[in-house]
């Protein structure tokens, strides 16, 4: 069992009380991996009870890249959040543990 | 064809003002462009101005002027800023005595003024998205009301021939748009050139998150020497489409990967990224490595703008209350956690009036609220107890039941730490662009 971290790399942005993490995929082959796997119902069970809205993902398949719109997902907005991380900076690394399975790894 | 060269002199306000002096200096760039407005800055600025008529601009703004205008204006670099925030033409009134300070006389700096829109807004008509009511039901206080303005102030100011122009709010690319649109002439109802000139501005935007800062991670993205991290130059040409690049002896690097992950930062829709000039397409964005530090960035498009601009307002939300102390050795996590038991009581034994209360140990759930514990204790923990109240003094309290752990709590509490804060937050709706009136006011040293 692999974890996203050895296949894909990952970047957080918010917008209000909307994050977006980015899944970037180290190699092109591994790209079907990410479609296949790394889907929004997975992303959204991974954080729990942090997201409270809707999961959107969108697909780059030029670049070898997913884009997860997370609603809700920073504690009722970055300036007045309560949160120790108010901008979910640090929820592209947590996605970065996901379990992925890959053929004879 | 002709290219222009940008550099990025700060991707945010607290940014190293070095590799902009660095850029200036080496990087033969045309353009020198400070991005320093965070969302919530400018209800800040906005309520200093109110003390000072004369404040309300960006504090750093003294010290990045003073290192950069000594070299820009020979180089013939201009310099663009959204560093005016509450108040840009004060900043450059400032700028201009700097300028003459240093002898740079005959120097022109704009200021670029519309995007205060508080007195213009319809009480009755603007909608606020996240209150979902009007401004005249928004039943808080509010302190400030900036639209994102495009690029078109800024373009008009360098065709009046402005070495130094500064903003309040604007769009974050629409400053690097501006001398894109002014250099190849672009029309404002080019599409696909404005979205390229506005990826352009997007990857740039951020300063070092593209060549390498944001980027490390030991042992599987290692990045050299970010203890001297240069800054990005995008070489742009006349069909919009760039190479993004840095100076070869500073720190980082620019790869596609490091190109990858700021095109989506902040981004929704790839498709749609709106933006007061245009809708701007990423979804088809191309990017090739084509050389040391060199990316080639390219099928960026675009659609016609939406006609209106997305305005944030600044309002007093709250106040907040806070209280951390240390636990350490065997048994920590369970003391830290009785700790947070009696915190709670404590909330109701002794009547504190609270909206929101967060409890957690930094070192097990801080961030990761659903954190599943390993087996494995940690050696220290820090408790974190934070408190949404109506005012500062009922605020001011949580703080004090915090220390009061000393005396009252678990064994071996150490490093209490309290502060109370009042919230300025923001919230956003849409007014139509005409209603907003964009104009600059040159002053020269």
């Amino acid at each position: 069992m692999l974890q996203l971290r050895d296949i894909a790399h990952s970047r957080t942005g918010d917008k209000g009380n909307i994050s977006n993490v980015s899944v970037i995929a180290y190699h092109p082959e591994d790209w079907p991996l990410l479609i296949d796997q790394v889907t929004a119902e997975r992303v959204r069970a991974h954080f729990g009870t942090m997201i409270s809205g809707k999961v959107i993902r969108y697909e780059l398949p030029q670049i070898g890249a997913l884009n997860f719109v997370m609603h809700d997902a920073l504690g009722g907005g970055v300036t007045r959040s309560l949160a120790l991380d108010p901008h979910g900076k640090c929820l592209s690394s947590l996605i970065l543990s996901l379990p992925i399975e890959k053929a004879g790894a | 064809m002709k290219t222009i060269r940008i550099g990025t002199g700060a991707g945010f306000s607290g940014d190293r003002i070095e590799p902009a002096v660095d850029l200036a200096e080496r990087g033969d760039i045309d353009y020198l462009v400070f991005e320093c407005l965070a969302e919530r800055t400018i209800a800040l600025a906005q309520q200093a101005k109110m003390h000072d008529p004369d404040g309300g601009f960006d504090p750093l703004l003294e010290r990045r002027m003073r290192a950069v205008l000594p070299i820009c204006p020979k180089k013939a670099i201009r310099v663009i800023s959204n560093m005016g925030a509450a108040n840009p033409v004060a900043a450059a009134r400032r700028t201009v005595d700097i300028a003459r300070e240093l002898g740079l006389s005959g120097l022109k700096v704009a200021a670029v003024v519309g995007d205060d829109v508080l007195d213009i807004l319809s009480p009755d008509q603007f909608r606020i998205d996240e209150a979902g009511c009007t401004l005249a039901g928004f039943e808080k206080q509010v302190v400030s009301a900036n639209a994102y303005l495009g690029a078109g102030g800024i373009v008009d100011a360098l065709v009046a021939g402005a070495d130094v122009v500064l903003t309040g709010r604007a769009a974050d690319p629409a400053m690097f748009l501006a001398p894109q649109i002014f250099e190849f002439g672009w029309q404002m109802d080019d599409w696909t050139r404005l979205g390229r000139g506005t990826l352009v501005g997007h990857l740039l935007e951020c300063g070092g998150q593209i060549t390498g800062g944001y980027f490390a991670d030991p042992g599987i993205k290692d990045v050299p020497d970010l203890a001297r991290l240069g800054f990005p130059i995008a070489e742009v040409a006349e069909d919009g489409n760039a190479v993004i690049t840095k100076l070869a002896d500073t720190g980082g690097f620019v790869t596609a990967a490091t190109c990858k992950e700021q095109l989506l930062y902040e981004v929704h829709d790839p498709k749609r990224y709106i933006q007061p000039d245009v809708v701007a397409d990423f979804s088809k964005v191309e990017i090739t490595e084509i050389g040391p530090d060199r990316v080639a960035i390219a099928g960026g498009d675009g659609s016609a703008r939406t006609g209106t601009l997305k305005v944030s307002i600044g309002y007093v939300d709250s106040c907040v209350g806070e209280g951390q102390i240390s636990y350490a050795g065997p048994g920590a996590k369970a003391r830290g956690r009785l700790a947070l038991d009696i915190l709670h009581q404590r909330l109701l034994l002794a009547g504190i009036a609270h909206e929101e209360v967060r409890g957690e140990l930094i070192g097990v759930n801080s961030v990761f609220q659903d954190a599943k514990s390993g087996p494995s204790e940690p050696a220290e923990v820090r408790l974190r107890f934070v408190v949404r109240t109506r005012d500062l003094a009922t605020a001011a309290r949580i703080g004090e039941e915090v220390e009061s752990l000393y005396l009252n709590g678990p064994a071996g509490g150490g490093g209490v730490t309290k502060s109370k804060r009042e919230i300025v937050a923001i919230v956003s709706g849409l007014l139509p662009e005409d209603q907003v009136r964009t104009q600059f006011e040159m002053m020269e040293a």
